[in-house]
């Protein structure tokens, strides 16, 4: 990939959105979920699907599986056009990009303690840079995200870095 | 599960046990609820050709999740994953094996914590790794 030799798409209102965060999102950690994500991946191991393993295993209660930060507690009307997660993990939401099709570049989560389930978390994001390329695909813009999770106490549990390419 | 990894048992340059998977179109529905990403591309072929594909594409974010697996997996029971990431560079596609592999790229001791970082990977049937990435996690120590 090369930098794009085409004009920039970013704006300046765009750039303004930069390290902007955004509205807080409530998540639930519930055992349900954490079964259901822990089934979609193909987990075997007990502590995402049973209490008193988990128990025994030193957890309040079921762990979250890796990557999974609970659910957010859903309103109609809710932009879900991609993700629950689409701030979290990046795919573009509330920006005026001028491309059609946007892929998922990349995910990185940071764990500062185990999630489980009963946890409930707000989260909050922030675009943290905008780079232009010409790729395979044409041109492209890439969304860098962070989104961090806290506890009600304010303590974070964990950060997802996630990049957005809009082509 | 396998018995557990200790820090004192790794070295620099030792590979983990690969997880195989290959997703039916069935998981990546199970996923999309799961996940709550609801994008058409990953369970609508009409779709995902209008888009230009070649066809349903796995989600980044489960190659992500089996990563998650992978890293869980080897230091399960009382280790446990500090972060691991990864970068989408190829698609993925349902009834193909995906490959997770992983190698310890280097070790240490912070305080009372025992350190491991590793490279971590897909791999589609052609051998190309679809999804690098990076981890740390942290193991027990015998001492």
């Amino acid at each position: 990939m090369a930098e794009s030799a085409a004009p920039s798409v970013v704006t300046d209102e765009m750039r303004a959105q930069l390290g902007v965060e955004g509205p807080e999102t409530t998540l639930e950690v519930t055992s349900t979920g954490c079964r259901l994500f822990a089934r979609a991946v193909g987990h075997t191991d007990p502590v995402f699907y049973d209490r008193d393993v988990a128990r025994s295993r030193g957890y309040r209660d079921i762990l979250a599986p890796p990557g999974f930060l609970g659910s957010p507690v859903y309103r109609p009307g809710m932009d879900d056009r991609h993700s629950e997660h689409a701030t979290a993990h990046g795919v573009g939401v509330g920006l005026r990009v001028p491309y059609k099709r946007v892929l998922n570049g990349g995910t990185a989560c940071q764990y500062e303690e185990p999630v489980c389930a009963g946890d409930v978390l707000t989260s909050r994001s922030r675009i943290c840079d905008f780079q232009e390329r010409e790729g395979s695909i044409g041109p492209m813009l890439i969304v860098y995200r962070e989104t961090i999770y806290r506890r009600p106490d304010g303590a974070v549990v964990a950060r997802v870095r996630g990049n957005a390419i809009h082509y | 599960m396998p018995e557990q990894v200790f820090f004192e048992d790794v070295e620099v340059g030792q590979t983990i046990p690969s997880l195989r998977k290959n997703c039916s179109s069935q998981q990546l529905v199970v996923w999309a609820g799961a996940s709550g990403d609801f994008y058409q591309i990953h369970y609508d072929q009409a779709f995902a050709r209008n888009t230009g594909l070649d066809g349903i594409i796995v989600h980044g974010a489960l190659k992500h999740a089996f990563l998650g697996q992978l890293l869980h997996d080897w230091v399960a029971p009382d280790g446990r994953i500090e972060q691991f990431g990864c970068q989408y560079r190829g698609m993925d596609y349902p009834d193909q094996d995906i490959t997770c592999q992983g190698v310890v790229t280097g070790k240490h001791v912070e305080g009372d914590r025992h350190v491991v970082d590793l490279d971590v990977w897909t791999e589609n049937p052609t051998g190309q790794k679809t999804t690098p990435g990076t981890a740390r996690v942290i193991l027990p120590s015998r001492g």
